[in-house]
């Protein structure tokens, strides 16, 4: 009787089958195309409106942003002189030039050049101090720190056969990049990561001191803060702080206690009551009259207070979905196995409801980065900011395109960091534990 | 004292189901509401060490809330529950230390799904009892041969079974080395082919002389290992009897009709 007869009779098998190859048709890239574009008339007509889209508009902004752009000029004009020069009367092209001089201003704004190093090496520092906590082995700090590297001795190349000098390849950054780079190297592996987090722990007072200086480093007030580096202090002050202020808060909003609920629902709803812009006018102005007379507390410290509060409402709700998304016998387990309140939270209830809830908090990090630009409206000079004087200088009036578009590369590469590093920590913990 | 209950996995050779005369869960007109309804009424039960009651009876009758209310995870309105000489207060210290000795076995299992098996055995002895890691992992693989599952150590949760999981939720339970444990309805949630594995380690817990509660429909089981059935019914405890004549002549009019449904199938 053969195995494909019709199951009328009684039956037994007699053959045993061995597993075989997929036919080819089903596998390989040919069948990938087939699948996923070109399955039914529809899906093909839509593959190729899309080609044509993409074909019509690439290579324009390609012609416009890299083949007719300028990246030497004094203003605007002279682009556009050099432009018309170059490839005929009618064409236009990018004035990078712009970005080119403004450089400096857009990434530090105001900050001393010759203490500008100090910046560079809190941001190598931040990096180490994230690495360990994003990360299981300290192996990405080796490509990041030997990357940078290669890029600084690029650079030097360049300028010592154009400018014949070395530019900064042995500047502190160089040195700094070395040092970490060859400590995650020997003492990379997943053993010494908690010795890594001790350092994360530290980092905050090192940038405090790098950044604002003190000591033997030349004090920098916060009114030379600009540009980029405000936009990441601001940042990232407000997402290390709001994670854990909004973990207590989603917790306080479900404690037994009623006066703690009631002052969390209380702080929560008020908070998100409120857009950001009030809350960064009342730190920069009302918040004078409630300080004691004489007291100079600093513009941006009131903003990162500010900042982190709001972000820290958004981040208890979404803290407070994860919580709320556990079965309560994880409660229950954890309460009969005789852990305390704390003990559960952090080794049961938390890693589980924090990991439900990344998208969630990846995206209130995400809004709460972009935020950082409304600090413009209170005339800090974050790089949004910066456009305004820019662009009323003489040389550059009239320049829009080539700026706003600098500055949104810049956030667009920082946000859709943080996007693809959730979707990998997704992936990583869904490889652990498969439900 | 010597024939006190001992729990040494080392030493599971089936010896008599030994019963002693001190008490190890003792309640007393125990109360409770849910709002206005009124789930426990007047319950007294008292266990003696190395005893293993069966509670069983109706869907909603609160046997439940009976046995969570042992390990304060419902509150009582009124009447008392002393374990191990412990009565059971508000006292947050008392419920903590109560729950060290008191073992819980869910119907879902509850295992933490981002631990391997082993962190799930090991997680309370290290944290609770500050056990070395070292010796708490020793113990988790004493517990996880004695349940037959010391190959799956390393997997998570999800990997394996209801069966194997339940043994697991067993395992993590014994290693914090509980003089009492409660069951509420550990294999209702199983296939028929893994309730036997699930069963077969009770029995073998219950000839080791652990204290047991076991809220189950298994009547095999109940025959096999139980001193006592009880029988619960809207909220109340109806009948209380030796497994023997609670099968074969059982009392209450509410008993015998249990009883013939469930034999019924
Ligand atoms: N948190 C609660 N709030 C209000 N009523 C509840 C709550 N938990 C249980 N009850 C009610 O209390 C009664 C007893 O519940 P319990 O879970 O103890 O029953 P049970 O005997 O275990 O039933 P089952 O066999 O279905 O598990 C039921 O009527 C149930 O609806
Ligand atoms: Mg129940």
């Amino acid at each position: 009787m053969s195995g494909t007869h019709a199951h009328t009779v009684p039956y037994v098998a007699e053959t045993h089958y061995p597993a075989e190859p997929a036919p080819v048709s089903t596998t390989g890239p040919i069948a990938w195309l087939r699948e996923n574009l070109f399955s039914s008339w529809l899906n093909a007509a839509i593959t190729l409106i899309c080609l044509a889209f993409i074909l019509w508009i690439v290579p324009g902004i390609l012609d416009w942003a890299v083949f007719k752009s300028v990246w030497h000029a004094k203003s605007l004009s002279e682009c556009r002189e050099i432009i018309v020069q170059t490839y005929g009367e009618g064409t236009t092209g990018a004035c990078w030039a712009v970005i080119h001089e403004r450089l400096g201003q857009l990434l530090y704004g105001f900050y001393p050049v010759d203490q500008r190093w100090r910046p560079d090496v809190t941001l190598l520092l931040l990096i180490t101090a994230m690495i360990p906590l994003l990360f299981q082995t300290m192996r990405p700090l080796v490509v990041v720190m030997a990357a940078l590297i290669g890029v600084k001795i690029l650079i030097a190349a360049y300028l010592a056969v154009t400018e014949n000098t070395l530019g900064s390849l042995f500047g502190p950054t160089t040195i700094v990049a070395i040092v970490i780079g060859g400590l995650a190297y020997f003492f990379g592996d997943t053993h010494h990561r908690t010795r890594w987090l001790v350092f994360t722990i530290v980092f905050p007072i090192l940038a405090y001191f790098l950044l604002w200086g003190g000591i033997i480093l030349e004090p920098i007030p916060s009114s030379r803060f600009g540009g980029f580096l405000l936009t990441m202090v601001i940042g990232v002050t407000g997402i290390a702080g709001s994670l854990p202020l909004g973990i207590l808060l989603a917790l306080g909003r479900q404690s037994k206690l009623p006066i703690l609920r009631l002052i969390c629902v209380t702080f929560i709803e008020f908070i998100r009551g409120v857009p950001l812009i009030t809350l960064l006018f009342v730190a920069s102005t009302l918040l004078n009259y409630f300080l004691p007379p004489g007291t100079n507390f600093d513009l941006i410290l009131r903003v990162l207070i500010m900042v982190t509060l709001f972000a820290s409402a958004y981040m208890a709700e979404v803290i407070r979905g994860g919580l709320a998304a556990l079965p309560k016998g994880q409660y229950e387990a954890s309460d009969t196995l005789g852990l305390t309140y704390w003990q559960g939270m952090r080794l049961i209830i938390l890693p589980q409801a924090l990991k439900i809830s990344i998208p969630g908090i990846v995206n209130t990090f995400i809004g709460l980065f972009k935020d950082t630009t409304l600090v413009a409206v209170i005339g800090l000079l974050d790089p949004l900011g910066l456009t305004n004087p820019i662009r009323s200088d003489a040389n550059w009036n009239g320049i829009v395109w080539e700026l706003y578009g600098f500055i949104a590369f810049l956030f667009f590469v920082c946000c859709w960091g943080m996007s693809r590093y959730s979707m990998y920590l997704e992936t990583r913990l869904r490889a652990a534990d498969r439900r | 004292m010597a024939n006190v209950a001992h729990t040494d996995p080392t030493e599971t050779t089936p010896g008599p189901m030994t019963v002693s005369e001190e008490v190890a869960i003792d309640i007393v007109d125990l109360n409770k509401w849910y709002g206005e309804f009124h789930v426990l009424k007047n319950i007294n039960l008292t266990v003696n060490k190395g005893e293993r009651i069966v509670v069983c009876g109706p869907s909603g009758s609160g046997k439940s809330t009976l046995i969570r209310c042992i390990n304060a995870l419902e509150k009582h309105q009124k009447g008392s529950i002393t374990v191990d000489g412990t009565q059971l207060t508000s006292d947050l210290k008392k419920i903590d230390e109560i729950r060290k000795d008191v073992g819980m076995v869910f119907q879902h299992f509850n295992l933490f799904p981002h631990l391997t098996i082993l962190e799930n055995c090991t997680l309370a002895p290290i944290w609770v009892k500050k056990m070395p890691k070292r010796e708490a992992n020793e113990v988790a693989m004493r517990y996880l041969t004695r349940v037959k599952i010391p190959e799956q150590a390393n997997k998570y949760p999800g990997q394996l079974s209801g069966g194997q999981q339940q043994r697991v939720a067993i395992a993590r339970a014994l290693c914090m080395n509980p003089h009492v444990m409660l069951f509420d309805e550990p294999t209702s949630a199983l296939d028929p082919e893994m309730i036997k594995e699930v069963l077969d380690v009770m029995v073998d817990l219950a000839q080791t002389g652990m204290t047991m509660i076991c809220v189950t429909h298994e009547m095999g089981f109940a025959r096999q290992v139980a001193n006592r059935v009880v029988f619960m019914d809207q909220g109340q405890i109806v009948e209380s009897n030796a497994p023997e004549p609670f099968f074969t002549n059982p009392q209450h009019e509410r008993t015998q009709l249990f009883l013939s449904q469930i034999l019924a199938h």
